[in-house]
């Protein structure tokens, strides 16, 4: 990674320590869930909705149930008998364990089979039949707002947020959450502008693809209830499926060990309630995993539509912005109330614009759920607000990277929510991204069919607010020192990242600190691990731990009469005579929040921001419509790297990741709302030969003040501006605008035809 | 239904009574509690399930193990220490979750079995089989070309 030496580096801080869990992984040995085996276990195998919309008339398990080998098989009368009213979500209380009364979507859970073989379970699903009173169905996220088709009878607001108080039991629509934003007068400023601009742009549905498929365990006593869950949320399972229950928090135990990946599939309420019913009903441990198929039908990214307007000054800037998004949710609100919220507010890009309107729409639908997915819904705006910035820019007649610098929001100045820009390096990322491109910079544009051009983008997002942390440090009598926390290691590093923190604190090497992974009776309380939010809201709980239990280990010090840089060994020796006790620090961290108004008017929306910019160089066929990018050049703002060899890692695999849903992944439906592309075998991803040649990665200079040791998050920034760029490299190259993703050979290809 | 098969595991001559139906991934799982070669995609796709079959690397997944009678069967669990080539993807940061890091490892083994100093493009085409969500493909040439380096010098 390209990066210069900051101020902010210490001994711990800065150092690209290799993973904690190194040797563990290598030889096939680190703990995921998918391994877990329990005696007397049951395997659970789903029987799923054929129907896109529809009343559920009959379910008809006899024969599944004759099958030798079946242990049981359970439907929702069943689960009411241990969850009467059986129904989760984040934001809505809205999806039930298994489907009651209704189903929603094609591959929506409606029955499950248990049996010690697994074979025999899922044999036995195929007995299963069901018939349904078939509804009328509405996949499109804009069609969703008037059609006559409802997915929801009356809208069930969670209760936990504010802004969804007045959705409670409203009938008659599909709207889960309108977002609205108004910073001075939009429409008066548009009146005045010398040019007025406005796009349309589409986003697909795509799917995370996590390679350990969701798998949840759990196993019951007659009064508590342990689930062993590929989670990134386990104090939230905790506090949901002893709602669901009505038992307190203590009687339920969520363990997360590593994840095979999560990228926000494995958040909230996924398996879990359904193993927690199961293992209820039957006393037994119970497994259910899902197949790479079934992951499909569970949750995946919102595809979305975005109507962007700008107003133009006649020298080139933006006076007036108006954003309309519709978020296409699925048939369950999932965590979507909060992406149309909370990433809504950010639509009108990294520019500095006075008059400012946001509508974003939270939109069920019959499809498969959708909800968090590396990036929480900006890849999506930004796609659409980078492509028609550098729209406006040509149709100018600008420079599109001057244009950029000409409206770029600078430190110091209020974006769209009135709060004012702090710690976010927006111009410094845009010009080493320009710099790393070489652009402005004569290159070989190609010639005949095949042609090359240049693209960037430049994204931000705001971390979401307000949520806490808590860590505990434990020193150890012989000096050791343990963290807890419930922050889980999915791949980003964090078990690595928390021990450096704990480690320059209290002055030891990172490899003497281990890290003890969330288990919700050992370990405190964390929101969740989402949104790039860990590094800064738990990094600062476990600095805050670790200072803690320092302060109490020098008080020791003094009590015992030793010097102060006596060894911790022998402070405890002291104490108590021969090595015994331990120190426990704690810490808990919640940033100051200021909610939004009615206008969507805060001072204070966000923890801090992340910067991510893009530069690429594509070569496109224009016989087969194919792009291949040949250079990309990632740059981000992530305050200090606390390591930065992990640190470009994560800028790395994001670009890759959404190179994927840039030029080919993409949930395909027939028109009853059946996916057809449900495997790895028709819905591809980024593969070695899909990797451009030249991949640069930079963290520039900065500080985040208020994160630990100057770090913020890092995990989604460099997703932000791959798909435009590649698309403003693509028009570039051949004079063709592509305004919907995929940028795949067909669109390409028929694009060209239309020329 | 189920009858005796007798192979060579990771050096060590074992039987068992494995059914028809039975994949070489779950008589692994299942029998001798191995969970290096796991099972992801489902299809042979994604190169999770990866395990050597006389030398030869195969998708465990879709393998019967019934086939491997009398095989010798190789799994990343074959030794503790590590060789080159995990010693190369800790050092170039080869992973991140770390769920498809044996299917890469083995196939990396196989890559410089057969060609000691493989190129890019080699080593891009070799291992296209093998999938990582977590996107560490070009910390995984760099470890695999530095394997080869630690190879040729040991």
């Amino acid at each position: 990674m390209k990066r210069a030496s900051q101020a902010t580096e210490t001994s711990q801080i800065g150092r690209s320590v290799p993973r904690l869990e190194s040797w563990l992984k290598v030889t096939g040995r680190a703990e995921y869930v998918h391994n877990l085996r329990l005696p007397g276990m049951l395997y659970g195998k789903i029987f799923r909705s054929t129907v896109a919309h529809g009343r559920i008339r009959r379910i008809d398990t006899s024969a599944a149930r004759a099958q030798p080998g079946v242990h049981s098989v359970v439907t929702a009368a069943e689960v009411k008998t241990v969850v009467p009213d059986p129904y989760y979500g984040p934001a809505f209380h809205d999806q039930p364990v298994l489907a009651l009364d209704k189903v929603r979507y094609v591959g929506e859970p409606v029955a499950v089979v248990l049996a010690s073989d697994p074979h025999v379970a899922e044999e036995a699903v195929h007995l299963i039949t069901a018939e349904y009173d078939e509804l009328p169905a509405v996949y499109d996220e804009v069609e969703a707002v008037s059609s006559k088709a409802i997915v929801h009878d009356a809208l069930k607001p969670a209760g936990t947020f504010p802004d969804l108080k007045h959705l409670k039991g409203v009938k008659n629509t599909n709207v889960a959450l309108d977002f609205r934003l108004r910073r001075g007068d939009s429409t008066k400023a548009m009146a005045s502008a010398a040019r007025i601009f406005e796009h349309r742009f589409r986003t697909q549905q795509v799917m995370h693809t996590p390679l350990e498929p969701l798998v949840s365990v759990a196993e019951c006593t007659e009064d508590s209830l342990t689930i062993h869950t590929a989670s990134q949320s386990p104090s939230f399972v905790r506090i949901e499926i002893a709602r669901l229950l009505g038992w307190p928090e203590n009687r339920v135990r969520v363990r997360v060990p590593f994840l095979g990946g999560g990228f926000g599939a494995k958040l909230y309420i996924k398996l879990e309630a359904l193993v927690a019913v199961l293992s209820l009903l039957v006393k037994r441990p119970v497994k259910v995993s899902l197949s790479m198929e079934e992951q499909f039908f569970t949750i995946t990214k919102h595809a979305s539509t975005f109507r962007i307007k700008s107003g133009l000054s006649r020298d080139g800037r933006v006076v007036a912005r108006e954003c309309e998004v519709w978020w296409n949710g699925g048939a369950y609100a999932d965590i979507g109330p909060r992406v149309t919220q909370k990433s809504g507010f950010t639509a009108p890009g990294p520019y500095d614009v006075q008059d400012v309107a946001i509508d974003s729409y939270a939109m069920y639908t019959n499809l498969p759920p959708a909800g968090a997915l590396r990036g929480f819904g900006i890849p999506q705006l930004v796609w659409a607000y980078e492509s028609h910035t550098d729209m406006i820019a040509r149709e100018m007649g600008i420079d599109p990277v001057e244009f950029r610098r000409k409206n770029l929001l600078r430190e110091g100045r209020p974006q769209a929510t009135g709060t004012v820009m702090r710690d976010a390096a927006i111009e410094k990322v845009l010009e080493r991204a320009a710099e790393l491109i070489d652009w402005g910079k004569p290159f070989d544009r190609g010639s005949g069919t095949r042609r090359r051009g240049r693209g960037i983008a430049i994204g931000f997002k705001a971390c979401i607010a307000n949520t806490t942390s808590l860590a505990a440090v434990q020193i150890n009598a012989d000096g050791s020192c343990t963290v807890y926390i419930s922050t889980v290691d999915m791949g980003q590093g964090s078990d690595t990242a928390m021990a450096q923190i704990a480690a320059e604190v209290l002055r030891l090497p990172t490899e003497a600190v281990t890290v003890v992974h969330s288990d919700t009776d050992v370990t405190p309380f964390d929101m969740a691990t989402l949104g790039s939010r860990s590094l800064f809201h738990t990094g600062n709980a476990v600095k805050l731990a670790a200072e803690d239990a320092r302060a109490q280990l020098d008080a020791l010090r003094q009590q015992l009469g030793l010097p102060p840089d006596a060894a911790i060994a022998d402070i405890f020796k002291k104490k108590y005579g021969m090595r015994a006790g331990s120190v426990t620090g704690v810490g808990n961290f919640i940033p100051p929040y200021t909610p939004p108004d009615e206008n969507g008017q805060s001072d204070n929306a966000t923890p801090f921001w992340m910067i991510g910019a893009t530069g690429v160089e594509v070569a496109v066929d224009t016989e087969t419509g194919r792009v291949r990018v040949e250079r990309l050049v990632n740059v981000a703002d992530v305050g200090t790297p606390i390591n930065p060899r992990i640190v470009e890692t994560q800028l790395s695999g994001a670009s890759i990741m959404q190179l994927g849903f840039t030029l080919f992944e993409k949930m395909l439906f027939d028109g009853e709302g059946q996916l057809r592309n449900a495997s790895l075998a028709e819905y591809k991803i980024p593969g070695l030969l899909d990797l451009p040649p030249e991949i640069v990665n930079e963290a520039v200079v900065a500080e985040q003040r208020t994160g630990p040791f100057g770090a913020k998050g890092v995990g989604e920034t460099a997703t932000f501006g791959v798909s435009p760029a590649i698309a403003n490299a693509v028009h570039d190259a051949i004079g063709v605008r592509l305004t919907e993703l995929p940028l795949n050979p067909e669109a390409l290809w028929q694009a060209l035809q239309q020329r | 239904m189920r009858r005796a098969v007798h192979f060579t595991l990771n050096g060590e001559r074992v039987e068992a009574q494995v059914a028809p139906h039975e994949s070489l991934v779950e008589v692994l799982r299942e029998e001798f509690g191995l969970f290096g070669a796991r099972e992801s995609c489902g299809q042979g796709l994604c190169g999770c399930c990866t395990v050597l079959v006389d030398g030869v690397a195969v998708s465990g997944c879709l393998y019967l193990a019934t086939l491997v009678e009398g095989a010798q069967v190789e799994t990343v669990e074959r030794s503790a220490t590590l060789d080159e080539v995990q010693e190369a993807f800790i050092e170039r940061s080869a992973f991140q979750c770390g769920f498809c890091t044996p299917g890469f490892v083995l196939m990396t083994r196989q890559l410089l079995a057969e060609n000691p100093d493989p190129s890019e493009a080699e080593i891009r085409h070799y291992l296209s089989g093998n999938l990582c969500r977590c996107a560490a493909y070009p910390e995984i040439i760099e470890a695999v070309k530095l394997a080869a380096k630690k190879r040729q010098r040991s």
